[in-house]
């Protein structure tokens, strides 16, 4: 087990070095740093222009460039965005540890809920909770984030600061703090916070309930629930032990996955809210050509995904003596 | 039989409700199985003998409508409280099935789920029932039960699954054990040791076995007692030499004539298929495949009836025998 992680670990490098090298090929040939440059500093000196060539090794073959940027990003020498020359790193930090904890929260909130919803619905397969929770599900997943988000800010920012005729918004709708704070504050965080985890938080719960009650009811019909019941042990070790250790196996890799993607962002969502996460660093780098931002973005991204992933096999080995990793 | 039957069967029905109307899976069952008694259960799929049992067990889904009397050593168990029901099943009647693999839980250790069914019942410590379950693997043939208490069910053949599945059913001495065919998915050398564990059990443990098979051979083997079922009926209970030698009911003869002989006689299979469950026919179910069928075939109420040592519930029979039909 440990050998096997440790080769995954391994294969983490060229993987890496395969993924970063396509994407700047990518990013030079649908974008031009220069032209960003010089969008961004549009009274530039030729003399500017040099530096900054040099300075950002934009000269030579594109497997040139790709390799001047390599070294300095090893070196942790990551260079500021074209766009404000900031400095790279502090900006990708905050957007990263404000969308890991948006999505840890809606995405803790969604799987619990889910989860139990799902549970339920299965162990009550065709009562009215099953039809009820069915069709929501199918409701909240044929809603787009786009309108839920719409839809929300409108009841709670807007309905419900004129029904109660509140002097401002019942809940905000946009950004982190309110404009001007400094410092941390848990009651604001948290409040800025629920509209747009509760938009993500609503389509997790529905995946979720379905995935949890469909493998549920899957196990429910084995076999070995049978063997179980013919045992003569209560309906609720027969539940607890053999039904949801064995459904809660796919679910949890599942689960694993969708944790590793959350620090790509949620590109929408943020956008809709003003959130400052990942997705709203990426689609801002991303109008303005900003490779030096979007480089380490896809770098972090990818090595979330690759460790997830390898979370998720691990995971499900531990989970099902079946499973042989090797 | 002089002693108290240890599982008593009375005018035992099954019906499943459906959109088209009840099926009536079993109409009627009758059957008194004596202590240490080995009685086989014979039919064509479908006749409901897996359903009866399960019946008494108290395994079926919720939506079947169980009638009549099922009692083990006394206890009735139709319309039984569950907790009476699950006291009784795991202590005082066992079963087997017929795919070792999917009956045992994949991902709990073979001992453990041994544990289980002994802790159910007996207020036993972990590690004395550990020791029992031990003593029970080898005691169904396994050998280094030590170590293969610590397996997964993946981990074994076939035909050790099905010893294990044995040891498991045997744990609390049960006074019954069915078995629902439990060596049809086993190959032919495998299917003869599981007959010898089985009779072992039988023996050393004096435990009543019901065998439910459609393989007359097999019941030629084991079998004390045999029960024919047709249509949710028994159609004949004999010896089982009687059965052999001298059966009394047609669709016996049938289920003898089909069997491949070793000289090399083609099988005669019996023409035509069982009647569908929906709507079975009054008075013989056979009668429609019957060679030997009469106009007084379509009454009386198929009650089996004593006819030279054997019981049948051939209406004709007294006159197909003196025809030398059967
Ligand atoms: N849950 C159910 N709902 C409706 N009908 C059922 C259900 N379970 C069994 N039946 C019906 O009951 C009848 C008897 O089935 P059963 O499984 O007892 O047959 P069997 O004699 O064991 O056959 P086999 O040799 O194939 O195991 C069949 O017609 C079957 O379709
Ligand atoms: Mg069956």
């Amino acid at each position: 087990m440990l050998r096997y992680i440790l080769r995954r670990m391994l294969w983490l490098i060229p993987t890496l070095f395969v993924v970063t090298f396509l994407a700047f090929c990518a990013l030079r040939i649908g974008t031009d740093p220069l032209a960003s440059f010089l969008k961004q500093n549009p009274r530039a000196s030729l003399a500017n222009i040099k530096q900054y060539k040099s300075v950002n090794g934009l000269n030579g073959t594109i497997p040139e460039q790709y390799f001047h940027w390599l070294r300095h990003f090893v070196t942790g020498n990551w260079g500021r965005s074209i766009k404000g020359s900031t400095p790279v790193w502090p900006d990708l930090k905050h957007a990263m540890a404000n969308t890991a904890v948006l999505g840890l929260f809606s995405s803790g909130l969604g799987i619990f809920f889910g989860l139990s919803i799902g549970i339920i619905a299965a162990l009550r397969q065709y009562s009215k909770f099953d039809s009820v929770s069915s069709t929501g599900a199918f409701v909240a997943l044929s809603i787009p984030p786009y309108i839920s988000a719409i839809v929300l800010q409108l009841i709670f920012a807007v309905y419900f600061t004129r029904w109660f005729n509140l002097d401002h918004p019942f809940l905000p709708t946009s950004g982190i703090y309110p404009p001007g704070h400094h410092g941390f504050d848990l009651i604001l965080r948290v409040k800025y916070m629920i509209l747009p985890g509760v938009v993500v938080a609503i389509q997790t719960l529905a995946v979720y309930s379905r995935y949890m009650r469909a493998s549920l009811l899957e196990v429910k019909n084995s076999e070995y629930m049978r063997t179980a019941r013919a045992k003569g042990i209560s309906e609720r070790r027969v539940i607890f032990r053999h039904a949801l250790r064995n459904a809660l196996i796919p679910v949890t890799t599942f689960a694993a996955l969708d944790i590793g993607a959350i620090i790509g962002g949620l590109v929408i969502t943020e956008n809709i809210f003003g959130y400052p996460g990942m997705g709203v660093f990426f689609l801002k780098a991303f109008n303005n050509g900003d490779y030096p931002q979007l480089m380490p973005w896809l770098v972090i991204v990818a090595i979330a995904l690759i460790l997830f992933n390898l979370v998720a096999d691990v995971v499900y080995a531990f989970l099902d003596p079946r499973i042989r990793l090797a | 039989m002089a002693e108290e039957p240890v599982l008593s069967l009375a005018d035992f029905r099954v019906s499943f409700p459906t959109d088209d109307g009840d099926v009536l899976a079993v109409r009627g069952v009758d059957l008194d199985v004596g202590p240490g008694e080995l009685v086989g259960i014979v039919g064509e799929s479908g006749s409901g003998k897996s359903v009866t049992f399960l019946g008494v067990m108290g395994l079926l889904p919720k939506s079947a409508k169980i009638t009549g009397s099922a009692k083990v050593m006394g206890q009735e168990l139709v319309g039984a409280k569950k907790e009476v029901i699950r006291s009784v099943r795991g202590e005082n009647i066992a079963m087997i099935f017929q795919d070792p693999l999917s009956a045992l839980n994949p991902v709990l250790r073979i001992g453990p789920q041994i544990v289980e069914m002994i802790q159910s019942h007996r207020s036993m410590s972990k590690s004395a029932a550990s020791e029992h379950a031990i003593e029970l693997l080898d005691l169904v043939g396994i050998p280094q039960p030590k170590t293969r208490a610590r397996q997964y069910p993946h981990e074994f053949s076939g035909g050790m699954r099905q010893r294990v599945m044995i040891a498991m059913a045997i744990a609390n001495d049960p006074k019954v054990l069915i078995a629902d065919e439990p060596t049809t998915a086993l190959d032919v050398t495998v299917q003869a040791q599981i007959l010898e564990v089985i009779q072992r059990i039988q023996r050393e443990l004096q435990a009543a076995v019901v065998f439910i098979t459609h393989d007359l051979g097999v019941i030629a083997r084991v079998a004390d007692r045999v029960q024919v079922m047709y249509a949710g009926r028994a159609v004949e209970r004999a010896d089982i030499d009687h059965l052999f030698i001298k059966p009394t009911h047609p669709y016996t003869r049938g289920l003898l004539d089909s069997l491949p002989a070793l000289g090399g006689e083609r099988l005669k299979p019996i023409a035509g298929a069982p009647p569908n469950m929906l709507n079975p026919p009054s008075g013989c179910a056979f009668r429609a495949r019957c060679t030997h069928a009469a106009p007084q075939c379509a009454n009386g109420d198929m009650a089996l009836v004593a006819f030279n040592g054997s019981e049948t519930a051939c209406v004709r029979i007294q006159e197909l025998v003196t025809e030398g039909a059967l």
